[in-house]
């Protein structure tokens, strides 16, 4: 494990992103970091881009904001995003990536352009070699409801790092609903095996 | 035991382990979980006021009456409250009064990123800033002990990244603090703010401000962290405050750190002792140079503004580049971005979510290119096109009082004016009685959506609840209105374009002011989840006219499908969005989009 960890999270309002961003932080108290997480509340129903800041630290964590080129890890729930947060990322850092695009309101009635497969893998290919595509809403869609899609993401993010299992189970059953626990553990399961495969 | 809370969640916390009994608020963001969090506690009072004017004198009410009490608002808040404050300075009180103000540096969510810092020394009131959510807990129970061994109203100064950014914080027991009297004072000397009154008090407040200037000299997170003098990084002198204290100790770990958890008044013996260990003395602070000027007017030679940005918030990167620039860091300090070089990429503004109330409205109004001045609220994504329909927006309350003004001023064209519910019984409603009295033609129309929607869904006197979840008669907006001096009223669903068109054209067409309430629950709230519906478009009567387009809907999207004849993408309909309000089957003109009534009939066969 490193002393310190500085992850990006980014979706759609609606997605999960503030979810995913509680259970980052309660795992990294559960395994001994300190912890500070940021968001900006408001705009998510509104379909607005959604952000959060997660940073661990063994000792102590100051700033709540992490700059560009500071992200060791991109979590990002839908594809476009992935895009806009990019330069977060620092070299040699790694990105978990919804593979789910949602059209903004720009594009759909507006002339904007969403960025083509090709273009979305131009880029990929450039930021980093540690980029998983994963297809976290269509396997929590096979599993029942594509709302657990985030949870699929948090447990590809989870191969990347040295905690047990358990840890994050335990922290995501007690922050969903309990008829959807069984759901979500394994929507988590299945994003950590789909990057253990491929090596994180 | 430690619970990762955030900076609002703190000062609840903070709020009821020191015994405040009565708070009050008007939501804002960011400091709109602070009464949501506390009115959860138990056998406290807390309210949503209509606006933080009328909050802040019911805290001060409290307060006079021997309870601790607390008001919290965002940073335009105060200016709304700002008449309360300077009041509440010059009288003092019974108990201790705390007032939040949430700023918002880089303006995430309002009209402007003023520094509130400045208010403190215009009131000649304290200030403590804490720098994350543990201090934001303790500084609650400082800044009551406070205000009652001084006498005055205390502010507690926060930013978007206190609030809304989560640490750990060890909590404490809760301490009940007796009331302080059972009576309402009898002491006008004190209370009634007549001149002669005044006159004897402002001397006073000059000279509790010079008592606490002593008081911040041992003031405990008034308080220097010293870095190894020995070397030239630990002579690097840095005075700071508030969040931008996290930001010091990343970007200069080594520095000497003079952090100030009081930030009015300040500590000139401190702060002199401070300057004079140190080689190079800069200020840290977002936004105003307040520290700056103080320490300037101490006779303090420092560097703030001229090294870090006056405008917008800080991060790690804003302060790193900024101290690189200034040579206080070597080029090799600099922490590279990589260069991508990427499509253009869909800008995601936020927007009237499907179902929203409101969109019908703003549709009509784009439709006639009548001039509209707008209020703030979700209503005032109005703006966002294809919608366009609003064209001013100030602050709370403004839009009814800038058309009365255009129309008084004899500008060549009628002028509409929307507000919500909230915001009408925040300030709308003296601005509509100006209306009347004054007699212009504005029409103005109310989206009565039945909730405060942007900042959470929050209840205010229309609503029928209370924050502590009381049922109560709601406000009724019409005989409101009419009592206000206006006689042409409509309420209509603000579902039924053709009512609100007719209504808008009658009003149009018609002489003096007018009300049009245009009426249906926000799409988010409870009983309207109930009722979603989603609508389908019958893709063979289709011919992408692009009319459903235009209102603007996330729900409605580019069918893959071309018409024949027009080769224009079809609509279609997002079953995981829409919610059936019907606004589009409405405006489509071949009947091409299925109306609830009809995908039920349809889904039943």
């Amino acid at each position: 494990m490193q002393k310190s960890y500085n992850f990006i999270l980014a979706g759609v309002g609606g997605q999960g992103t503030i979810l995913a961003s509680d259970v980052l932080a309660e795992v990294a108290l559960a395994a001994g970091f300190d912890v500070k997480k940021s968001e900006v509340h408001g705009m998510a129903q509104r379909g607005g881009s959604v952000n959060t800041h997660v940073r661990w630290d063994a000792e102590r964590v100051y700033s709540p904001l992490i700059g560009l080129g500071e992200a060791d890890m991109l979590l990002v729930f839908e594809e476009a995003e992935a895009l806009r947060y990019a330069e977060y990322l620092k070299h040699g850092g790694a990105a978990v990536v919804n593979q789910y695009s949602i059209k903004p309101i720009t594009v759909t009635s507006g002339g904007a352009h969403y960025p083509t497969e090709p273009e979305l893998q131009a880029v990929y290919g450039v930021l980093t070699d540690r980029l998983h595509l994963v297809p976290g809403t269509a396997i929590a869609r096979d599993l029942g409801n594509t709302r657990a899609a985030n949870v699929v993401l948090i447990g590809a993010l989870s191969a990347f790092m040295d905690i047990p299992a358990e840890t994050w189970l335990q922290v995501i059953e007690a922050r969903v609903p309990p008829k959807v626990v069984e759901l979500n553990r394994e929507a988590f399961l299945e994003g950590r095996q789909f990057v253990e495969k491929r090596g994180p | 035991m430690k619970q990762l809370l955030s900076g609002n969640e703190a000062i609840a916390r903070g709020a009821w382990e020191a015994g405040v009994a009565v708070a009050s608020a008007y939501p804002g963001t960011p400091s709109t979980e602070i009464l949501e969090n506390f009115g959860r506690y138990p056998n406290v009072y807390a309210e949503w006021a209509p606006n933080e004017k009328v909050a802040v004198d019911v805290a001060v009410g409290a307060a006079y009456s021997g309870r601790r009490a607390l008001a919290a608002m965002k940073h335009v808040g105060v200016n709304v409250a700002a008449d309360s404050v300077f009041y509440a300075s010059m009288t003092g009180l019974e108990a201790g009064l705390v007032i939040v103000t949430a700023d918002d540096p880089a303006m995430h969510s309002s009209q402007n990123e003023q520094d509130n810092r400045r208010y403190a020394k215009f009131a000649r009131i304290p200030c403590v800033e804490p720098s994350d959510s543990q201090e934001a807990k303790d500084l609650v129970a400082a800044a009551l002990e406070i205000s009652e061994q001084f006498d005055t109203p205390v502010f507690l100064r926060v930013t978007t990244r206190i609030c809304h950014s989560s640490a750990p914080v060890e909590l404490g027991e809760q301490h009940p603090v007796a009331p302080r009297r059972d009576d309402f004072p009898r002491d006008p000397a004190k209370y009634v703010m007549v001149p002669g009154n005044a006159r004897r008090k402002h001397p006073v407040i000059e000279e509790r401000i010079r008592q606490l200037v002593h008081f911040a000299e041992t003031f405990a997170l008034n308080r220097a962290e010293w870095g190894d003098t020995s070397s030239p990084a630990g002579r690097l002198g840095i005075v700071t405050c508030g969040v931008a204290y996290q930001y010091a100790k990343e970007i200069f770990p080594e520095a000497s750190i003079l952090r100030l958890g009081m930030t009015y008044p300040l500590p000139p013996g401190l702060i002199h002792d401070f300057a004079a260990k140190v080689d190079r003395l800069i200020v840290i602070e977002e936004l105003d140079p307040f520290l700056e000027e103080e320490m300037r007017l101490m006779g303090i030679a420092c560097e703030g503004k001229s090294i870090f940005p006056a405008v917008g918030e800080f991060d790690p990167r804003v302060v790193r580049e900024s101290a690189i620039e200034a040579g206080l860091l070597p080029e090799s300090a600099r922490v590279p971005v990589m260069a991508l070089d990427k499509p253009e990429i869909p800008p995601r503004p936020p927007v009237l979510c499907p179902g929203c109330p409101h969109r019908a409205t703003f549709h009509l109004l784009n439709k006639r290119k009548v001039a509209v001045a707008g209020d703030i609220g979700c209503y005032t994504l109005g703006l966002v096109p294809p919608l366009s329909s609003i064209h001013t927006c100030g602050c709370m309350g403004a839009g009814i009082g800038v058309a009365h003004g255009a129309a008084q001023a004899g500008i060549g064209e009628r002028m509409v004016a929307v507000i919500g519910d909230s915001t009408f019984f925040h300030t709308g409603m003296p601005a509509l009685a100006n209306v009347a009295y004054n007699r212009s033609d504005v029409i103005t129309i109310i989206l009565d959506n039945r909730t405060t929607g942007m900042t959470g869904h929050q209840g205010n006197p229309g609503t029928g609840r209370t924050l502590q979840m009381q049922e109560v008669p709601p406000l009724e907006l019409e005989p409101l209105v009419r009592a206000l001096g206006i006689e042409r009223v409509k309420t209509v669903s603000a579902f039924d374009v053709r009512a609100l068109d007719d209504t808008l054209k009658e009003f149009l067409k018609a002489e003096g002011p007018s009300v049009l309430i245009a009426r249906e629950e926000c799409a988010l709230l409870p009983n309207a989840r109930k009722r979603w519906l989603p609508l389908r478009v019958i893709a063979d009567k289709c011919n992408g006219c692009t009319m459903c387009f235009r209102i603007g809907c996330p729900a409605i999207l580019k069918s893959g499908e071309l018409d024949e004849k027009t080769q224009r993408p079809k609509a279609l309909i997002d079953p995981r969005q829409c919610t059936g309000c019907e606004v589009c089957a409405q405006v489509c003109p071949r009947k091409a989009i299925l109306f609830r009534s009809q995908v039920v009939a349809d889904d039943g066969d």
